[in-house]
């Protein structure tokens, strides 16, 4: 098979990929760059458990061909994290017990990151909205809701 | 010592890594010297194989090989029962693989293996298979009715009938009210977070196969992939890693945990088979399709006399590992936390062309709670009693345990209630959901929607089954290793093991660490099922660490010239009447390695009560749950 070259940002550094123009970028980022905290759900755009961030938008890298990456800035949970501490999201998921198999939760911590860095406000209404992609088997989604909220003050600190 | 861990909210140690997207589940394993496999799968219902051709997909570069039931051996290995075998029930064992008749939507016909995903996939399009189409038998009543048998020699659809048993429900009862409904419960699937995946590496020097992606019960598992492959059951180790859901679904073995080891040892090549949601829904177990007509007698005055009736299990084509236990849960359990001193209910388990079923949350319980609860406010309105009146008048009291529920046949186990206070939990779920203030709304449209308040009550089993085993190791580095039988399925096992294990040593949980689920790491183990894995393996811990006690206190006898029980011991310290110390670290190298066993067959049962407010729009049928 083929491959096609692409220059992308990935999680802030500069990366060269050569991928056959089918392969989607959740393949791409697990297989090609071994960042496998990215996790494939359903492969149909479902269940937001590959959710990345694109330019700052989550996007599902499911739903995305790699060479559709090509030129753009990628964020995927590793992006998101530090191994010194666990960021405002991450802390608040665990405080309420927002997770338990952890399957969901990079897709989770993801997409709420999205929301609360373009709207540190947002209401109990909003993030459900918002988190409405993102399934979860284990928990139910009152922690998730609940943690989220309690992540809020972060955000709203670093905007100040 | 500071108070005890366990009772304790703490953040789970599991969640740093989780959280960072650093776990590791079976798809995340690194393994690029590994083929890829993908399984073609029956697109009919039923219906005879009669072209199977894989030449030209054979021939697609990058296709390492097609295995089919020929590549096997005919016949192929079945799949025998895990949980309450019965020599019956063996003709009805899924194979591996379809020889020449399929029986579900979704069943093994073929498994490519390639050099990626991608090209098997390609390939599965080239294989020409051809199926002469038999009648779908769908429900019970076409199962019943027989246009098709599923098993031609067996004469019949109908796999088994459970019965349940106590005191005489066949008698006449002069005088009471019999209240009778048909009810059914639709299918359900687990339809875990994360798919299934196996990682399959045969050492043919070492004659020795490791499996990544075990879940559940790694151990069963390895005794029967060792029987099916003709391998001792040393010779393979069942890896487990984390687990994205487990539900009662996974970790059961399925025709993938033959096909995929086959394959690696086949080949001689790693083997990594990754399930998509698609295959998922159609082939991992389905589970809950029961129908039932059932009858409840009463006096007038409300005390349940008797049940009688009969369930039908939708099981699907084949008896899988855990089939057995909803068909005979729905029957032994229909009483729950209520005396009803004469039950006769059937359970008829038939054979269709779906999915085949085991167990899910519950399996059974869910099913006949809804019977019986649903009998309850029926028989309720028919007395003209308070639903909540009726339920308390009939609930098991403490005074009244243990009580004995209904027997099963085959195999056979007399079962009893041993403690509770059902009537406990009833009043705390109505004071919850504040019963009384409700009442004014059932009935009520408002907004559209219709509102509906119901109470339940259920009993739960659990803490049960085979042994379970343990062991705990005290290093040169003052760090006590903690080995459990016991597999993570997504429920927070190593923080709850780990609280275990700190109290019982008295050390902070920072001094532990938890190696669990891999037949690796303890010679006989079981695993985690049946809500079993904090009471079977917590247990095991225990008593390990009362032997590791007893050893540390030994050794520090010696070394401190004093007997064993003087020795005081503390947080990784041991000191002697005299007040000389010595660190646990210290000591590590005369301390053997404790084991730790805890047996308990004996079920046992939580109970608990469930109320609901919901509204109904009547318009689209949408139920929003209120409280």
């Amino acid at each position: 098979m083929p491959t096609l070259p692409i220059d992308c940002t990935v999680n802030g550094a500069a990366t060269h990929l050569d991928v056959a123009p089918r392969t989607i970028l959740a393949d791409a980022l697990r297989q090609d760059l071994g960042l496998t905290g990215t996790h494939v759900g359903c492969a149909h755009g479902s269940c937001g458990a590959c959710t990345i961030l694109l330019d700052g938008a989550a996007v599902r890298s499911c739903l995305m061909l790699a060479v559709q990456a090509a030129g753009h800035a990628i964020t995927t949970i590793e992006g998101l994290s530090n191994p010194d501490a666990l960021t405002p999201l991450q802390a608040a998921f665990r405080k309420h017990g927002a997770l338990q198999c952890g399957f969901c939760t990079p897709g989770m911590i993801v997409t709420a990151h999205a929301l609360l860095s373009a709207n540190p406000d947002a209401d109990a209404d909003t993030i459900r909205d918002m988190l409405s992609g993102n399934l979860c088997r284990c928990t139910g989604y009152i922690s998730i809701i609940e943690a989220v909220l309690d992540a809020r003050a972060a955000y709203q600190e670093a905007r100040a | 010592m500071n108070a005890p861990l366990v009772g304790q909210p703490i953040e789970r140690i599991e969640d740093l890594r989780l959280l960072r997207g650093a776990g590791c589940f079976t798809d995340d394993i690194a393994a690029p010297d590994a083929l890829a496999a993908v399984i073609l799968r029956s697109p009919l219902a039923h219906g005879l194989i009669t072209r199977l051709d894989t030449e030209a997909a054979q021939k697609l570069p990058g296709v390492v090989s097609i295995i089919t039931a020929r590549t096997i051996g005919m016949p192929v290995p079945t799949i025998p029962l895990r949980l309450a075998p019965l020599a019956e029930l063996v003709p009805y064992e899924q194979p591996v693989i379809a020889q020449d008749r399929v029986r579900y939507v979704g069943e093994p016909i073929a498994m490519v293996v390639a050099t990626s995903a991608a090209i098997a996939e390609d390939a599965l399009d080239l294989i020409e298979l051809e199926i002469a189409p038999l009648p779908a038998i769908v429900t019970n009543d076409d199962a019943a009715a027989a246009a098709a048998l599923l098993f031609p020699d067996s004469g019949s659809n109908l796999c088994i009938t459970y019965t349940a048993r106590l005191g005489d429900a066949a008698q006449e009862f002069p005088g009471a009210i019999i209240v009778e409904d048909d009810f059914s419960t639709q299918r359900h699937t687990a339809a875990t977070m994360e798919t299934r995946g196996l990682l399959a590496r045969w050492d043919a020097a070492r004659g020795h196969l490791t499996v990544h992606g075990a879940a559940k019960a790694p151990w069963a598992g390895r005794r029967m992939l060792a029987r099916q492959l003709g391998l001792d059951e040393f010779s393979i180790d069942m890896i487990a890693v984390d687990v994205g859901g487990g539900f009662g679904m996974r970790g059961e073995f399925y025709p993938e945990d033959f096909l995929v080891p086959f394959a690696a040892r086949h080949l001689d090549r790693p083997v990594k088979w990754i399930e998509d949601r698609r295959e998922h829904l159609l082939s991992a177990n389905h589970a809950r399709e029961f129908d039932a007509h059932l009858q409840l007698i009463l006096s007038p005055a409300g005390d349940i006399l008797a049940v009688r009736g009969r369930a039908r299990c939708n099981l699907g084509a084949y008896m899988r590992a855990n089939a057995s236990i909803a068909p005979r849960n729905v029957a032994q359990f229909f009483s729950g936390p209520y005396r009803i001193p004469n039950i006769a209910i059937d359970t008829d388990v038939f054979l269709t062309n779906k999915t085949p079923t085991g167990t899910y949350r519950g399996p059974g319980r869910f099913e006949t709670d809804f019977f019986r609860e649903r009998l309850l406010d029926l028989a309720a309105e028919r007395l003209g009693m308070d639903r909540v009146v009726l339920r308390r008048r009939n609930l098991i009291t403490s005074a009244q345990m243990p009580h004995p529920i209904a027997t099963v046949s085959a195999p056979v186990k007399a079962e009893e209630l041993d403690s509770g206070d059902y009537a406990e939990t009833l009043d705390r779920c109505l004071g919850a959901i504040g019963w009384d203030r409700l009442q004014p709304l059932r009935g009520q449209r408002i907004n559209g929607r219709h509102h509906g308040v119901a109470v339940g009550c259920f009993i739960e089993g659990g803490a049960a089954g085979p042994s379970e085993h343990a062991r705990l190791e005290l290093g040169a580095d003052g760090m006590v290793d903690v080995f459990v039988g016991s597999s993570m399925v997504g429920q927070g096992l190593e923080t709850v093991l780990l609280q275990i294990s700190a109290d019982a040593l008295g050390l902070p949980m920072e001094r532990l660490r938890i190696f669990h689920g891999s037949t690796t790491y303890l010679r006989i183990g079981f695993g985690s099922f049946h809500s079993r894995s904090t009471v079977m393996g917590g247990t095991a811990i225990l008593n390990a660490a009362t032997t590791l006690k007893e050893a540390i206190r030994a050794a520090a006898g010696r070394r401190l010239n004093c007997a064993p029980d003087e020795v005081l011991l503390g947080a990784g310290t041991a000191t002697n009447p005299s007040g000389a110390i010595v660190n646990w670290a210290e000591l590590a190298a005369d301390v053997p390695a404790a084991p730790g066993q805890f047996d308990n067959h004996t079920h046992t049962y939580a109970y608990g009560a469930h109320a609901a407010h919901v509204g109904v729009d009547i318009a689209t049928g949408h139920v929003e749950i209120f409280d």
